[in-house]
């Protein structure tokens, strides 16, 4: 375990330079003024253009340009956005909200998704099955900014039953409807995952064996088919936390959650280059050593990994 | 039905029955059907056996002949699709055909114990061994501490059983896990056990300890065994009695030895007559033109005395095992292999799993460069060939393989797969190979209308002859048959047997064959090479090698053959 | 017969000894394409989604024939937000443009983004895949390094930066949005392909095609790939949804496609001001979007369920 543990932390180092150097590359290396194209057609603040030559070193040669922004990184030392605030501070105000959504998100795809996975595993074919499956297409076809409207009109606006929009005191209640639109989508390909592993599961030699050792029907369910089930999905949740963080870029924008979602929503909208590439950087990192926690549950869950060279 | 009576009366159990002791388990008159989506199938009919407490049967067929699923009716596991749908399955005179859930659980495990058929996806890869012990022990109310795992561990014959009981499945072999599913199948001391092709995965030897433990363990216990293969040999051995079934049918039942000597049924005759463990000498392909086989043989041998049309000189290869974090070990996977093929003749390879000898086959089809030592085609040192040389020599050495599904391609119909060869080697025009293909195919004895099929359609003896027919496609002088017939049912193999014994009569083709199983060595091989660890450990005729084995490890594995020890009267073996 | 100790022997008659190993003739040759087109034909799934599919293809090759209305003529502010009327079943946005010629023209965008980027991803990662898992060893361990720095790139995410590029924002079309879309979805499509090549590599009949003189490259075209289709297929069709919802998602944040071309996720968002108001100048372009989605979801699903090697009938 501890050499599996080493292995992947050593894998990890490459992938995490890579990925920053792309961003890094994309935004600060190509031909032109970086500073303007950044800007696109509108004229910066001096001030501004000053403090960002001296935070990204722009004339010091590429490589140091890149150590040093990595070691900004490191230290959080992000610079300021276009009306003067540090984004390391905005960005940790905006961090526990985030994490809050995304928690709560993933919870619901978890639990429910899972749930409902084996139920309908279980019982595939009968009408519980049936009813999920196309429940479940249907909810994986609309997209996750057209179902944020659809439910923030719904339950926010006509039915009262939540916030609209949450506004600047985020709490576990007024995020929940944020939380099931960003979760909903990967709820159904959770559900689906789960359904087929189960089904596939239960025809395994092991589950005969184990019913042919006298094994209480739920003790089997438990220990072996949803056991094994679970190794695909939490591949599948770890994969998909990109895709989590995709989505809250477009829920935290329409719920007006006070996230990081919402900070490079709004950096988009007003073109702000250098925060966007702060922020994405952030999130790269998180993903990249989220994966790795992934990775080392997915070792825990199927110990075959840990030996597989 | 008929009755006949016994040729051997086998007075102990009269004597239990008239002392008032009942069956264990009866099955009467059972069927089985399955719903399909073309309707319903029906796998199992009028089956019926006996089985006295203590005592050992045997079912005996081919695969899909309905003996697994007539043992796992007597344990309620049928898939979900299959029912019993008329009969009963009597357990100490209770009908359990259609005994509720509740009940099956009370009686798996400590009742009725099951040691399944694959060891390799039987045990549940996420869970120690101990573990799986534990549940079961827990289940069926028994103490379920770590003495008590590793006791359970260690009767099977796991050593070290503490510390194995901490280990995951793909931490053992083979054989300790077969030796853990056995463990787990008497953890609870059950008045049944139904053992399914127990020991089919495994090597010979190993299969031999593992049974030699499992008699010594029910024997012990009193426990009651349904055995359940497709080694007619290996049942007459290991069962009082011996039930074949055909189809779905059970067409004849009785005591081993009665049954094997005096078979009845045209389906157990054949099987007797087929069964490689029981033959006891070489297929004889020239017996129409009536010459005796030796004599053919013998002439053979002699005129290609001085012919070797391979010779292999101290064949050496290397593998680099990966240990991590750069180190690596070395592995020599063969090592030091010499050996002599004749023109015309068969040279078996014999060991049993990772003793090097595909590794040699990979070698002599030049799919693997050897580390060290030579290989001579024809004089030639293969090492040295150019690449358009090698092109060359392919057509003349030819593999078939052991999986019949797995060796053709399932997107080329059977006329693509043996028009490939021609194809690739730009022999003749459409029309031409049409021709030779139809003509290949009529050596391999399948219907002409067999090309447009695709793999899927054709059974495991048919994929195999279409094998054939491809590897003879370009006329090579030598076919390497790395397993060729280990995957097939008895009497198909026989089949295919024949047919390799033909084609090399009629075509004086070289054939070496790799196998692991002795028994098939001596019905088609002429020399036998016994490899073990990667190093050639005997070598001569077979004939030798079978009647005075020199090397100890030779005699293990003769030893080893289930049946082996069966004399039978030599009309029908 | 319930004797344990006599000798049974069933009546010949009843149990007729069959020869051994016949073959079954009796149904024309099916080959796995065939069998795997048999299955889907049957199937309800299939043909609701086929269906759909084919009219979303003519609906986008040629939109004039579904809307005599031109998306941007005539678009008068004083319609804004108006209801449906003669001519226009589905009202007027804000702009006062019929919502429904915008949704018939807006087919087009989406679908040959999607239809592009899978081809785009499958050429790029169906090589990538196949090299590094046919020939392994440092091929592959430097491919497969590759293919993880990109898959570290959440899709959005990724597609974020990549359009900050001055390259990009300046010249916005569908084609920006497929080279994003691509140059971030291909290691998806590799691992696929990469797995399914490494399932078949080994098998009996490609070392049977390399012994017959068959070059290594040949069996890998041949053999190996032909027999890893089936995943990959099924994933393309998966993505091909999945690739229209991204373009939208792009088309909405304001980094997809540009205003001057008609499309669903640019309406979507140009409707979000009115959607208290006027909710159904969303509903209209939304639906399109989820239908054109679950299209292909379905077809992936029952494409997936034909190909499956273990429903499969020898």
């Amino acid at each position: 375990m501890v050499s599996f543990i080493l292995k992947r932390l050593l894998q990890v180092i490459p992938v995490f330079i890579g990925t920053t150097l792309f961003v890094y590359y994309m935004v600060f290396a190509l031909p032109g003024d970086p500073i303007a194209a950044l800007f696109g057609d509108r004229q910066p603040p001096q001030a501004v253009i000053d403090t960002l030559r001296t935070q990204y070193h722009l004339d010091e040669p590429f490589w140091v340009q890149y150590g040093l922004f990595l070691q900004n990184l490191f230290t959080f030392n992000l610079g300021n956005d276009f009306t003067g605030q540090p984004i390391a501070a905005s960005l940790a105000r905006a961090f526990p909200v985030t994490a809050m959504l995304a928690t709560e998100a993933l919870l619901i795809q978890a639990v429910f998704g899972i749930a409902f996975g084996v139920f309908a595993g279980l019982r595939r074919g009968g009408w519980f099955d049936s009813t999920v499956l196309v429940v479940s297409l249907v909810v994986i076809a609309v997209p996750t900014f057209v179902l944020g409207f659809v439910l923030q009109l719904v339950f926010g606006v006509q039915l009262g039953w939540a916030k609209p929009t949450v506004g600047a005191n985020a709490d576990w209640g007024s995020l929940l409807l944020p939380a099931i639109v960003l979760g909903l989508v990967s709820f159904a390909y959770v559900l689906r995952l789960t359904r087929a592993s189960v089904s596939e599961s239960m025809n395994a030699d092991y589950v005969r064996t184990a019913t042919a050792k006298g094994l209480s029907r739920p003790r089997v369910v438990v220990a072996h088919i949803l056991r094994n089930s679970l190794i695909p999905v939490v591949t599948y949740l770890g994969a998909n936390l990109g895709g989590l963080m995709g989505g809250a870029i477009v829920t935290e924008g329409i719920f007006n959650v006070p996230g990081v979602g919402n900070k490079l929503y709004q950096a988009i909208l007003r073109t702000e280059g250098p925060t966007i590439v702060s922020i994405v950087s952030v999130l790269v990192l998180i993903f990249v050593v989220a994966n790795l926690l992934v990775d080392l549950l997915y070792a825990w869950l199927d110990p075959r990994i840990r030996y597989d060279q | 039905m008929r009755e006949k009576e016994m040729t051997t009366p086998e007075i102990h159990i009269d004597e239990a029955r008239s002392a008032g002791v009942k069956p264990l388990l009866e099955i009467r008159d059972l069927a089985i059907t399955f719903s399909t989506g073309s309707g319903e199938v029906q796998a199992v009919r009028n089956a019926h056996l006996t089985i006295m407490p203590g005592e050992t049967v045997a079912i005996v067929g081919e695969s899909g002949s309905g003996k697994s699923t007539t043992a796992l009716a007597a344990i309620g596991l049928l898939p979900n699709n299959g029912r019993v749908s008329a009969g009963q399955i009597l357990l100490d005179g209770e009908d359990i055909a259609h005994a509720s859930e509740k009940r099956m659980i009370e009686l798996r495990g400590n009742t009725i114990g099951m040691v399944p058929q694959d060891p390799m996806s039987n045990l549940n890869p996420v869970w120690k061994i101990g573990y799986q012990v534990k549940e079961t022990l827990r289940a069926n109310g028994l103490p379920s501490g770590p003495d008590d795992i590793a006791n359970v561990l260690a009767q099977a014959g796991l050593p070290d059983a503490h510390r194995r009981a901490k280990q995951y499945p793909h931490e053992f072999s083979g054989g300790m896990r077969q030796r853990a599913l056995i463990a787990i199948g008497l953890s609870c001391q059950p008045r049944l056990l139904i053992a399914d092709e127990p020991t089919s995965a495994l090597d010979v030897t190993v299969q031999r300890q593992i049974l030699d433990h499992l008699d010594t363990m029910t024997t012990e216990l009193g426990t009651a065994v349904l055995l359940i293969t497709h080694d007619l040999g290996l049942a007459a051995e290991r069962a009082d009695k011996v039930v074949v079934m055909y189809r779905g049918q059970v067409v004849e039942a009785g005591p081993s030895l009665a049954l094997l000597q005096n078979p009845q049924h045209p389906y157990t005759k054949r099987l007797v007559e087929s069964a490689p463990s029981l033959a006891s000498r070489r297929i004889q392909v020239a017996k129409e033109q009536g010459v005796e086989a030796s004599d053919l043989l013998a002439s053979a041998a002699e005129a290609a005395a001085a012919d070797n049309v391979l010779q292999i000189q101290d064949l050496r290869k290397v593998y680099k095992l990966r240990q991590g974090f750069g180190k690596s070990s070395d592995f020599a996977a063969v090592d030091g292999v010499s050996f002599d093929v004749k023109r015309g003749t068969t040279t078996a390879i014999v060991g049993e799993s990772g003793s090097g000898k595909s590794t040699v086959a990979k070698m002599v089809l030049q799919l693997e460069t050897p580390t060290d030592g030579k290989i001579l085609f024809d004089g030639v040192d293969t090492s040295l060939l150019k690449a358009s040389e090698l092109f060359k020599f392919r057509r003349r050495v030819q593999p078939i393989f052991q999986d019949p599904y797995g060796s053709l391609d399932p997107m080329y119909n059977i006329y693509r797969t043996i028009e490939e060869p021609l194809r690739v080697h730009k022999i003749g025009n459409a029309a031409s190979r049409e021709k030779k293909v139809r003509e290949l195919l009529d050596k391999v004895a399948l219907p002409q209308s067999a090309m447009q099929r695709f793999p899927n359609e054709l059974s495991g003896g048919q994929r195999q002859r279409v094998a054939i027919a491809r590897a003879l496609a370009l006329d090579p002088d030598v076919i390497i048959c790395d397993e060729a017939v280990s995957a097939l049912d008895v009497l198909v193999q026989a089949q295919v047997l024949n047919l390799l014994a033909d084609l090399q009569a009629n075509l004086g083709l070289t054939y070496l064959f790799i196998t692991h199983d002795l028994a098939v060595v001596r019905q088609i091989a002429d020399h036998v090479c016994v490899m073990e660890k990667g190093k050639l450990v005997e070598t001569g005729s077979t004939d030798d090698v079978f009647e005075s084995p020199q090397q100890e490890y030779t005699k293990a594995l003769l030893n080893a053959i289930p049946g082996a020890k069966l004399m039978l009267p030599p009309e029908v073996a | 017969m319930t004797s344990n100790y006599t000798h049974f022997v069933a009546p010949v008659d009843e149990t007729p000894l069959l020869a051994t190993d016949t073959l079954k003739a009796d149904q024309a040759p099916l080959s796995l394409w065939s069998d795997a087109w048999r299955k889907l034909r049957r199937r309800p799934l299939f043909i609701l989604s086929a269906l759909l599919i084919l009219a979303l293809t003519l609906v986008a090759l040629f939109p004039g024939l579904f809307s005599s209305v031109a998306p941007n003529d005539g678009c008068e502010l004083s319609n804004s937000e108006g209801g449906p009327a003669a001519g226009h079943p589905f009202g007027f946005t804000f702009q006062g443009c019929d919502i429904y010629s915008r949704v018939v023209h807006g087919t087009q965008a989406s679908l040959s983004v999607g239809v592009l980027s899978v081809l785009c991803v499958l050429i790029v990662g169906v090589t990538i895949g196949a090299i590094a898992g046919y020939y392994g060893g440092w091929v592959d361990a430097v491919l497969a390094r590759l293919g993880d720095i990109f898959f570290a790139l959440p899709l959005i995410l990724g597609a974020l930066i990549i359009t900050q590029l001055p390259a990009f924002r300046e010249n916005k079309s569908v084609w920006t949005v497929v080279l994003v879309i691509s140059m971030l979805a291909w290691p998806q499509m590799a691992r696929i392909t990469r797995g399914a090549v490494i399932e078949v590599r080994n098998a009996d009949f490609v070392t049977a095609a390399r012994s017959l003189g068959v070059s290594k490259f040949g069996a890998l075209v041949r053999h190996v790939l032909p027999n890893a289709l089936a995943p990959i297929i099924v994933l393309a069709t998966l993505e091909l949804g999945v690739f229209i919802v991204a373009e939208a998602t792009l088309s909405f944040l304001g980094v997809g496609l540009p205003q001057s071309i008609m499309s669903w996720g640019n309406d979507i968002a140009g409707a979000q001001a009115s959607i208290r108001t006027n909710p159904q100048i969303m509903l209209y372009p939304a639906a399109a979007l989820s239908i054109t989605v679950l299209s292909f979801i379905m077809l992936g699903d029952a494409v997936r369920d034909a190909l499956d090697p273990k429903s499969r009938q020898r």
